[in-house]
């Protein structure tokens, strides 16, 4: 690399010109840190300030740029040097304001700033600018898979925004669940009665729309490749197979109702009187064709009461039916009474419940009900007798406290919510017995990690539910309606028209070479250097977004637009093949070295925090600009995952007489907050393996530290750090030091 | 009133909901309650009786007509209007409790000892005989209630309150004899009478 020529700028703005002596950060950057060029400015984001680095990188043919300034998630725009390699040494958050003013700790705070502007120099020179992933393709085409009506939202959202789309229905027919209820419960004002699906207009205008083909009875067959190159087999019925290329797929395979059958204590499939939710629409849309109300189906008698069962083999927590409420089924009771109130007030009611859930402007539909005369019960419902045509509903009226209350019905509907089609669970696929394998895959995905969509709970696919609601753990590939949670038409609607633009955002910058979220625009991507590779897999199976495949000869295969930059793989590798431009085990390993660590008879510590950049490093960050302080004998370097927190950094730091390692992380397991999603677990498990490690260099194990930190834990990091340096006081300093 | 309740039973069948809905004061906002239970929560005297608010319009709606309308459940209803105020439904309650009292005491199931119901049909009376209310009737016939012995032990009892009274003008013995009454006093039953007539055909009583 002959030609790098690097540069450090120095601010003295935001008040670092009087808290530190940058003429001694300057000093160091030159001798120590060996820039070329080393520049002290008053304030270096102004106009003029930029112009002067905008103006060496022109003039000076500076390639590498140090700027010790403000944090490195400040100011981006204005230190925007997308031709260069730029570290950034966080003086004003990470030194100035996260440690008091006064001239006593002067010291201690110079020592930091100095330390920071070391690793910074040592970083650069270890970094290259990234060009973007090469591997990419460019096709704009958005394949969506369900043809109900979260699939045709996504389809229509998709070609109003200017893209082609292929929607394919594995039945004869476009609609789904929808287009087989006779009314909806209403999604606007005033909230008071069932309206018109508006499926049929839907269906139409897809059918009408130039932009969107319509597969029908069709299944996806296999998928193979990447953002804006998946390779698409679609099977027709009759056998035939067509191939097609697309840039982002939308799942949206919707539901199945809960078999009815399983739950005979409620009569399930013991009387045709005793009907599901979607039976009852059946009868209400055969009744509407005939002009006639509905009749009791075992005998076409009149139905005089009707009694509706809320929770049917819902909300169990006896382990038998579905633990989740499905969150429709009472606001879709209160719809089906009424279709009996609005044909006729003398109709009897009842809705039996436990608790009515009816979120948002469901409230008013549930007064509507009330107003309408619709009987609403709390009870616990413990059985339906079946005897000829009638129905004997047996209940505990919690209310009255009458364990023998009980309604004669004619005909009984029972809630029992949604259950999702995502395909085969892949972690349990693997060590499930051959002949239980009976979920037939939806995408058939020919990734390495298994033909489908990991599944979060209960069988809905994965997604961050607070950051990324509509992402799943495949690039790409979004999740849209019932299949990610249980939902209504109304919320179906929202959710759809968001995953056909994540999928548009995914497809766009997949084009360009670039990660999607959460590095959204990032250039860099994952390099290995195969000659060194042992084949071990470890990348393969521990990459969250299955983005790795296998070659025949089991090297791994990166396919870069499905990876996510987590630097998970890297963190992994046990041969240190995987690296980054811009982040590698070089750079961050070159930022420990570089810390200046005082000996063992000076009392200070030296700790190491790998903070995660996308919740640990913000904390920090804001806990400084609400000038929370803590310990100035820490060095923080940011992660972008704990899960690319390679071990080596550990052994090199500990090796180095550091006196502990910080590692923080976000929270993970079953309600993890990840935003890789398995990353800080990954972290934190393999750090529980780094114990020998230290039992070998005689170290005691509370040396290295896991930490789940929350980006609004901003009271708290600096609480965790200055109760760990106490600590460390109590144990002493590292017998290491000297050694390094 | 007997005849009154058994022609209710027949019209209204196992509907009691709906004849609480037609006959009773407020009675339509019965079927808007949604259980959620404040109104208990928030009455004074919920813990000291049978059948709070929500479980009154709950036994409603499960067509418990007898055990409601024997109750003495909703005569025990102060006033107070914590409940109203607080319901996030909005329901009149202490409309609907006095309500409910005076619907069960027209049909005659209002448990007759009920002390509150005594008061009320006392006071009532008193009031609506001369136009205006005659405290010492009231307080005479209140105290006699019971019978003339525990009448006598009971303004034996309270003597001194009598005599202050007396002593400050705020109680003329003559009262009793004739007391004074008001204008046009036929006028009054006139105008009750109509009233009468108006609330039976709205609700739909025979008589
Ligand atoms: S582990 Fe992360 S960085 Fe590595 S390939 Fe997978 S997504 Fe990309
Ligand atoms: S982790 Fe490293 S050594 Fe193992 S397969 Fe991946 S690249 Fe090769
Ligand atoms: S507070 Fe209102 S809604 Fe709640 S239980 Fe009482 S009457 Fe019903
Ligand atoms: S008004 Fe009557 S029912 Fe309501 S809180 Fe007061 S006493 Fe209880």
């Amino acid at each position: 690399m002959s030609e790098m020529k690097a540069a450090a700028y120095i601010c003295r703005g935001c008040g670092i010109g009087e808290r530190v002596d940058t003429a001694q950060m300057a000093k160091i950057a030159q001798k120590e840190g060996k820039m070329q060029l080393v520049r002290e400015h008053d304030f270096l984001c102004s106009a003029e300030g930029v112009k002067v680095i905008r103006d060496d990188i022109e003039k000076e043919g500076v390639t590498h740029l140090v700027i010790a300034a403000c944090s490195r998630r400040a100011k981006t725009e204005a230190f925007h040097f997308p031709t260069v390699a730029v570290a950034r040494a966080n003086i004003r958050e990470g030194v100035i304001w996260s440690q008091p003013e006064d001239e006593e700790q002067r010291e201690v705070r110079q020592e930091m700033a100095d330390d920071y502007v070391r690793m910074a120099c040592a970083e650069v020179k270890k970094m290259k600018q990234p060009a973007g992933n090469p591997n990419v393709g460019h096709s704009k085409r958005l394949l969506v898979v369900g043809g109900g009506v979260s699939g045709m939202t996504a389809a229509r959202e998709a070609s109003k925004a200017g893209y082609q789309v292929t929607l394919v229905e594995k039945t004869g027919a476009l609609g789904g669940w929808a287009a087989r209820l006779w009314r909806r419960v209403p999604d606007r004002e005033p909230y008071r009665d069932p309206i018109d699906t508006g499926v049929q207009q839907l269906i139409e205008s897809i059918q009408q729309d130039p932009n969107i083909e319509v597969r029908l009875n069709s299944v996806v067959a296999s998928t193979s490749g990447a953002p804006g190159r998946f390779t698409v087999k679609i099977a027709t019925e009759s056998g035939d197979c067509v191939s097609d290329e697309f840039g982002a797929i939308v799942q949206a395979t919707g539901f199945t109702t809960y078999d009815i059958a399983k739950l005979p204590e409620l009569g399930g499939g013991k009387s045709p009187n005793v009907v599901d939710q979607a039976g009852l629409e059946k009868l209400a849309l055969e009744a509407a064709e005939n002009g006639q109300p509905i009749r009791r189906p075992s005998d076409g008698a009149e139905v005089k009461t009707v009694v509706f069962i809320q929770c049917a083999g819902q909300r169990d927590d006896t382990g038998k039916h579905l633990p989740y409420c499905s969150g429709h089924c009472c606001a879709t009771s209160i719809k089906q009474a009424m279709y009996f109130k609005d044909a006729n007030p003398d109709v009897d009611t009842v809705v039996i419940y436990t608790d009515l859930r009816v979120p948002g402007n469901g409230e008013d539909f549930y007064r509507s009900g009330q107003a309408k005369g619709v009987t609403f019960t709390k009870g616990k419902v413990s059985g339906v007798e079946v005897d000829g045509g009638r129905c004997k509903v047996n209940f505990h009226d919690l209310i009255l406290d009458d364990k023998n209350a009980h309604v004669e019905a004619d005909l009984v509907v029972l809630a029992t919510g949604q259950v999702p089609v995502s395909g085969v669970d892949i972690e349990k696929h693997q060590d499930m017995p051959e002949e239980q394998r009976k979920a037939i895959s939806v995408l058939n995905l020919q990734y390495r990690q298994g033909p489908d969509l990991p599944q979060l709970k209960y069988g809905f696919t994965d997604s961050h539910f607070i950051c990324f609601p509509y992402e799943t753990r495949r690039t790409g590939i979004y999740a849209a309606g019932p299949v990610r949670r249980p939902m209504d038409i109304a919320q179906a609607l929202e959710d759809a028209t968001g995953a056909a633009l994540k999928a548009i955002q995914a497809m766009e910058n997949a084009g360009l070479g670039r990660a999607a979220h959460p590095r959204s625009g990032d250039l860099s991507y994952p390099i290995v250097r195969l000659d060194g590779c042992t084949q071990c897999k470890r990348c393969t199976v521990e990459c969250p977004f299955g983005a790795i495949d296998e070659d025949e000869k089991r090297y791994p295969v990166f396919n870069e637009s499905r990876c996510r930059r987590c630097g998970t793989c890297m963190g992994a590798c046990p041969v240190r093949v995987i690296s980054f431009e811009n982040y590698s085990v070089d750079t961050v390993g070159a930022q420990i070295k570089a810390v200046d660590i005082p000996d063992e008879f000076s009392e200070k510590p030296r700790i190491l925090v790998l903070a995660c950049e996308n919740d640990a490093y913000p904390a920090l960050d804001m806990a400084g600009m609400g000038r929370h302080h803590y310990s100035p004998f820490v060095r923080v370097i940011p992660v972008r995952c704990l899960g690319s927190v390679n071990t080596i950094w550990v052994t090199d730091a500990l090796n180095a007489g550091y006196d502990g390692v910080m590692l923080m992380g976000c929270k993970h397991g079953e309600d993890y907050q990840c935003h890789f999603v398995k990353g800080s677990e990954l972290a934190t498990y393999r750090m529980s393996k780094i114990d020998d490690t230290l039992k070998q260099l005689a170290l005691e194990t509370e040396r290295v530290a896991s930490y789940e930190v929350a980006i609004t834990d901003i009271a708290r990091v600096p609480q965790l750090i200055n109760d760990y340096v106490a600590k460390i006081n109590e144990i002493g300093l590292s017998p290491m030091k000297g050694f390094g | 009133m007997g005849d009154l309740n058994v022609e209710a039973v027949e019209r209204y069948r196992n509907n009691f909901l709906k004849e609480v809905e037609e006959r009773v004061e407020e009675g339509h906002w019965v079927k808007m309650c949604m259980q959620c239970g404040v109104c208990s929560g928030s009455c004074p005297f919920g813990p000291h009786w049978a059948h709070p608010p929500q479980e009154l319009f709950m036994m409603i709606r499960a067509g418990r007509r007898e055990e409601v309308l024997t109750s003495d459940s909703m005569w025990m209803c102060t006033s107070c209007y914590n409940c109203v105020v607080r319901c996030p439904r909005q329901l009149p309650i202490t409309q609907i409790m006095h309500g409910l009292a005076t619907y069960a005491h027209r049909l005659g199931l209002a448990p007759k000892n009920q002390p509150t119901r005594k008061f009320s049909v006392l006071f009532w009376n008193n009031c609506t005989r001369t136009g205006r209310v005659n405290e010492l009737k009231l307080t005479l016939g209140l105290y006699f209630s019971d019978g003339f012995i525990a009448g006598i032990k009971k303004a034996w009892a309270l003597r001194h309150i009598g005599l202050g009274l007396l002593l400050a003008k705020r109680l003329n013995p003559f009262e009793l004899i004739k007391g004074h009454g008001c204008k046009d006093k036929k006028g009054i039953h006139a105008m009750l009478k109509k009233a009468y007539e108006i609330e039976n055909r709205r609700k739909g009583f025979s008589s």
